[in-house]
């Protein structure tokens, strides 16, 4: 029971700091909203496929500016992408990348693009580390025999 | 042949509004989705404009319909590539059989024109993603009735 509570509290700490540093938003909340008895592992299987998919997009557009002559309304049709799944799971300072990666991919400027592109990654990365942080605390909770708290 | 019942297959929630949503992200799919089955309604999701008219009976060279999907809302992201969600608003609303279909446009970029010319081709609402529980309950208010029976209920206030 004692250690359900601290695994509680150490989610609940942890959440709130990703939160107040600015990794996850509001959005991120919403989510949360949407997890229920019937559909426990809501948030988990949407953050998954965001992974799934933001793999797909950085390998897209590491090929895509590697090319002879760089198309970029292909590559900003990448980040565009990349900027609304990032958006729709609350990974705000992905989010951001891709917004300033867009503005490089309208200079049609190249080192700008390659910079944007490094910083997408790191951000992301970021986010995905810290989450799977937070799924992991998710199911030592519920392994426990707790429920993982609501968020506000 | 075109068939003229008008129940669907095993389909015994008849009082749940059936809802397609269209959108070219998995992310924003499985999204939506969730939001809208949290709200009582029953979700068919189409990854593009082409795999929507096909469930929606208009697909090109679609001869038969083979079954009568009962959509009581259309809600489709703006940007995808080739046919747009513009693109298919005007094909629905084009259409003398899917033309009194409700249909909400989302998109990530608040465009006013776009706006504009999306709501005066008929689209019954354009909002803003990424989308929350507040934007789904807003949406009952413009499904047609379900079953052509009016179900008495009030739409309150968005």
């Amino acid at each position: 029971m004692e250690v359900i509570g601290q695994l509680q509290k150490q989610y609940v700490d942890f959440v709130t700091s990703v939160y107040h540093e600015g990794f996850l938003d509001d959005q991120f909340l919403e989510l949360q909203k949407l997890r229920d008895d019937s559909n426990p592992n809501f948030v988990a299987e949407v953050v998954s496929l965001f992974f799934d998919d933001s793999e797909k997009l950085i390998n897209n557009l590491a090929t895509a500016l590697h090319q002879q002559v760089v198309d970029y309304k292909q590559v900003d049709a990448h980040v565009h992408q990349f900027k609304g799944s990032s958006s729709s799971i609350g990974a705000n300072k992905v989010k951001n990348a891709c917004v300033d990666f867009r503005s490089s991919c309208d200079l049609k400027n190249i080192e700008g693009c390659l910079a944007c592109l490094q910083n997408v990654k790191r951000e992301y990365y970021l986010v995905k580390s810290k989450l799977e942080i937070l799924f992991r605390l998710e199911e030592q909770i519920m392994a426990a025999g707790g429920v993982v708290p609501m968020l506000a | 042949m075109a068939s003229s019942s008008s129940s669907f297959m095993g389909f015994g929630d008849g009082e749940r509004p059936h809802v397609l949503a269209v959108d070219d992200s998995l992310v924003d799919r499985k999204l939506i989705e969730r939001l809208l089955t949290s709200s009582a309604c029953k979700v068919t999701t189409a990854e593009n404009g082409q795999r929507a008219l096909e469930l929606l009976g208009l697909g090109e060279g679609q001869r038969v319909l083979s079954i009568d999907p009962k959509v009581n809302l259309i809600i489709t992201d703006y940007c995808m590539p080739g046919m747009t969600g513009f693109d298919l608003l005007k094909k629905v609303k084009e259409s003398s059989m899917l033309k009194d279909i409700p249909v909400v446009i989302v998109s990530s970029e608040n465009v006013p024109t776009r706006m504009k010319k999306c709501l005066e081709e008929g689209a019954q609402e354009f909002l803003l993603k990424p989308l929350k529980q507040s934007d789904v309950k807003k949406l009952r208010c413009h499904m047609t009735k379900v079953n052509h029976s009016s179900d008495g209920k009030l739409c309150i206030g968005r």
